[in-house]
């Protein structure tokens, strides 16, 4: 009786230990994450330091290649900064990512653990629906409803985060119905814990490292959606800048002055790439989950 | 003893493990997996490596087959096979050896042989690996293999893949597989730890026939002494990655020099002879009577004729009172498990009635008895899948007893009285699981099940996954809570020597049905049912038990 009595040696939290640190050995991540984290700042705070707005048009100087005075990275074809330009454009676009994430994530989230935990009718019932919605064309969906719709960046957020959601939908359902046999399941069922709390308390918390890699990769996928539909002028509408339509607006001019293509395609890439190595670095690092037993 | 042990060139001595130390990575709980074991494995004997989980067992097998992973190596001591040296042998040359001198059977036989191949290719491949005959000696090698180890229609069963085959047929299967190259070793890593208590007799004695008739030379790892009693000719007992105690298996069994084996011993659940003494507070009017209880699973569809229809549990009838508990045992496939689940509802009930305090609760719907659950409560099988791993032990205890209404700061104090009570420091309150070992979570769950004060508790194979010596504080403390509770039990264990220990009445279950139901004295020393006979004629260890306990009884 007395050995049972005896606690262990207080170990590290998960966070803390394996699971962080696979992470920052995962070098392409990191070098994800620090390139995401300064796309972020510069694109937050950046605007505030650069000595032109971003509307501010000079017809003076139109076309300038990049390095020329104060303007870092040249002018577009209206004389506009172009530094400033990406950088506005940057806030709108991480945004319109980050939020179509959020929403995305949140919906396919609740269809999985609905359908996964519920019975084999609900699950055939939003199953179904996940498939109906995979089986339509993102891209047209996408520019028929920003036709329909007047696109301004809330709709276009919620557009992708409609064409996107299904997906974590799949991970999750998959991931609670083998959750959901488990025992510390059935114990809660044993307390008369009611279905939303089990769903919810008991299993979502233990799908949270598939949830994050889905949600990554998400991030990366929304802003490649949105500057997609931008760059076909379906999307967020000039004066508004915003790395597609930049590139929109670039194109006629793709011999004479190339920087306007490269530099918000350069960001685009950087951007999507940087993510995506984020989501793989958080895959491998929390894949292997029976440590954190 | 001594004496055999220095005695390291003898001819009769087919493997010899000297001062063999296995270290491990860095960050794991000790430095070495195996340190400075030495021990003999005589020409034609079975040598038991007992111990319980993380004593270096299964490493020290491992090593001996050179199958060790690469993160953990031999840093010192010497392993001779058969005259040769394999410690720092070629991969190559260690892989000639393997199947032809020495040769290995797993404790899963599901998951060892490859699902995709039938059992004559598998077989056939363990001797084209080694380039031994041709396409057609070897076909007939193998169905001579097949016929040798027990199988029924060798012919047939070459063709068959595993999915096909029972547990102790797939066993045989692996046996015969290591038999293919006639090696003079056998190495047994707890080859019937996942079988049925009649299986593993079989097999036991498959492999002592065998042994015999072959002169093999087998290494036999287990944690049960009873399947030590079987079958050993000597044993070696390890503890944390030591030799503690080796001699020949008479010995070791009944006169143990050092104390861990001493407490192994001691540890291992004996029939008992005579029934429990009934708790004080007992009283006579049953909590549960179980009338005519019958759950069928289907699967498929009626429409496309696939339907399959398997009986769980047919016509279960029983009662127990307050301060008592009913042992369910049976084989795997027997209904207990299901049985459980029934009476706690986590299942619905076909027919029949479970009479709860004098209410049929089968037939109540999930939110009328909502309000009964504090009163059944479970304790589950795996210690480590039944508590969250994402929540601390105070929220699993006390998320339970809050969404029925306690007051968070009640639940919390009855929470750390109860891990108190069930042996643990307070301290646990705001740890995670997965800080505890397998016996400590066991008493969370137990202490989980207790937080409502049940009437009722159902514990579904609670020690099955604990080490021997765990298992019995476990019961102690479940015998204990009982005494102190009066909380009436349903124990279902596929192991009867656990059910003797603790039960007051016995139920025999077989394919769905309840065969026998009786004390433990009945049960155990003059069963009536034919299946309870054979059940308790599988127990391994009987003879080795009965000679302990004789003299102590009498």
């Amino acid at each position: 009786m007395s050995t049972a009595s005896t606690l262990p040696a207080p170990a590290p939290r998960w966070w803390k230990s394996r699971v962080v640190r696979r992470f920052l050995g995962h070098r392409l991540a990191l070098l994800g994450l620090v390139m995401i984290s300064l796309l972020t700042l510069a694109c937050a705070f950046g605007p505030y330091f650069l000595p032109y707005d971003s509307l501010q048009i000079d017809l003076r100087g139109r076309f300038l290649p990049p390095f020329s005075g104060d303007h870092y990275l040249g002018t577009d074809p209206l004389g506009r900064d172009i530094a400033a330009r990406l950088l506005m454009a940057g806030r709108i676009s991480l945004l319109v990512g980050f939020f179509a994430m959020l929403l995305a994530t949140i919906l396919g989230t609740l269809v999985g653990v609905i359908a996964g935990y519920g019975g084999r009718t609900v699950n055939a019932v939003l199953m179904r629906l996940v498939d109906g919605f995979l089986s339509f064309p993102t891209i047209f969906l996408l520019l028929a409803l920003a036709v329909a719709l007047k696109p301004s960046p809330i709709m276009i957020t919620v557009i992708i985060a409609l064409t996107g959601w299904m997906e974590v939908a799949r991970i999750v359902e998959a991931e609670v119905r083998s959750l959901k046999e488990r025992e510390f399941v059935l114990a809660g069922r044993m307390l008369g814990l009611s279905r939303a709390h089990i769903m919810f308390r008991e299993i979502l918390p233990n799908c949270m490292g598939p949830i994050i890699v889905a949600a990554t990769l998400t991030v990366a996928r929304a802003i490649l959606l949105e500057a997609y539909i931008s760059f076909l002028g379906f999307g967020i509408q000039p004066p508004l800048p915003s790395w597609g339509n930049m590139l929109n607006g670039a194109q006629q001019y793709l011999g004479s002055a190339p920087w306007l293509a490269i530099i918000p395609g350069l960001a685009i890439t950087i951007a999507v790439t940087s993510f995506n190595f984020i989501g793989d670095g958080l895959r491998d690092a929390l894949d292997v989950r029976s440590d954190s037993f | 003893m001594r004496a055999e042990i220095q005695d390291t060139s003898a001819p009769d001595v087919a493997l010899s493990v000297r001062g063999l130390t296995v270290s491990l990575p860095k960050g794991m709980e000790r430095a070495y997996a195996v340190q400075n074991v030495s021990f003999d494995l005589h020409r034609g004997q079975i040598l038991c490596v007992i111990g319980e989980s993380g004593s270096g067992k299964s490493v020290t097998a491992n090593t001996v087959m050179g199958l060790l992973p690469k993160a953990i190596a031999v840093s010192a001591g010497t392993i001779t096979l058969e005259g040769r040296e394999i410690v720092g042998m070629g991969a190559e040359e260690l892989r000639s050896l393997r199947g032809r001198v020495v040769s290995m059977i797993f404790q899963d036989p599901l998951s060892a042989l490859n699902p995709l191949m039938t059992i004559g290719a598998q077989i056939d491949e363990a001797m084209t690996a080694h380039g031994v005959g041709t396409p057609l000696s070897r076909r007939e090698r193998a169905l001579e293999l097949l016929t040798e180890v027990g199988l029924p229609d060798p012919e047939l069963m070459y063709h068959q893949y595993p999915f096909r085959l029972s547990g102790g047929q797939r066993q045989r299967v692996m046996i015969a597989m290591a038999l293919a190259l006639e090696p003079t070793i056998l190495i047994a890593d707890e080859p019937t730890t996942a079988l049925d208590v009649t299986t593993q007799a079989q097999i036991l004695k498959l492999i002592r026939d065998i042994q015999r008739r072959k002169g093999m030379s087998v290494m036999f790892i287990t944690h049960d002494f009873g399947v030590v009693a079987e079958i050993a000719d000597s044993v070696v007992v390890m503890e944390k990655g030591h030799v503690v105690e080796a001699g020949p298996a008479s010995k070791v069994l009944k006169t143990p020099d050092h104390p861990y084996t001493k407490r192994l011993i001691a540890a291992v659940p004996h029939l008992r002879s005579e029934n429990r003494v009934p708790v004080a507070t007992a009283g006579s009017e049953p909590v549960l009577k179980v009338r005519d209880l019958v759950k069928t699973y289907r699967s498929g569809s009626k429409l496309f004729r696939t339907e399959r229809v398997v009986p769980a549990v047919r016509e279960a009838s029983f009662e127990v009172k307050p301060g008592c508990t009913l042992g369910v045992v049976g084989e795997s496939g027997s209904g207990k498990s299901s049985l459980g689940r029934l009476l706690i509802k986590l299942m619905d009930t076909d027919s029949g009635e479970i009479l709860f305090e004098g209410r049929d609760i089968a037939a109540l719907a999930e939110a009328d008895f909502r309000s009964l659950r504090p009163k059944i409560q479970m304790i589950f099988q795996d210690p480590f899948a039944s508590l969250n791993p994402r929540m601390t032990i105070g929220t699993i205890l006390t998320v339970g007893p809050m969404a029925h209404g306690m007051p968070a700061a009640k639940a919390r104090e009855e929470a750390k009285a109860l891990l108190k009570l069930v042996g643990l420091d307070t301290g646990a309150y705001d740890r995670y699981p997965h800080e505890f070992s397998g016996g400590q979570r066991q008493r969370i769950g137990i202490a989980r099940a207790l937080m409502f004060k049940p009437k009722l508790l159902v514990a579904d194979e609670a020690v099955s996954a604990l080490d021997v010596s765990i298992q019995a504080q476990i019961l102690e403390l479940l015998d204990r809570i009982q005494r102190e509770t009066g909380v009436a039990m349903i124990f279902i264990t596929h192991d009867l020597r656990v059910a003797s220990q603790i039960c007051d009445e016995i139920a025999v279950m077989q394919k769905g049905r309840i065969v026998e139901i009786g004390p433990p004295s009945q049960i155990f020393f003059a069963p009536e049912a034919e299946y309870t006979r054979e059940l308790v004629a599988a127990i391994p260890g009987e003879d080795f038990e009965a000679k302990t306990i004789a003299p102590a009884a009498g």
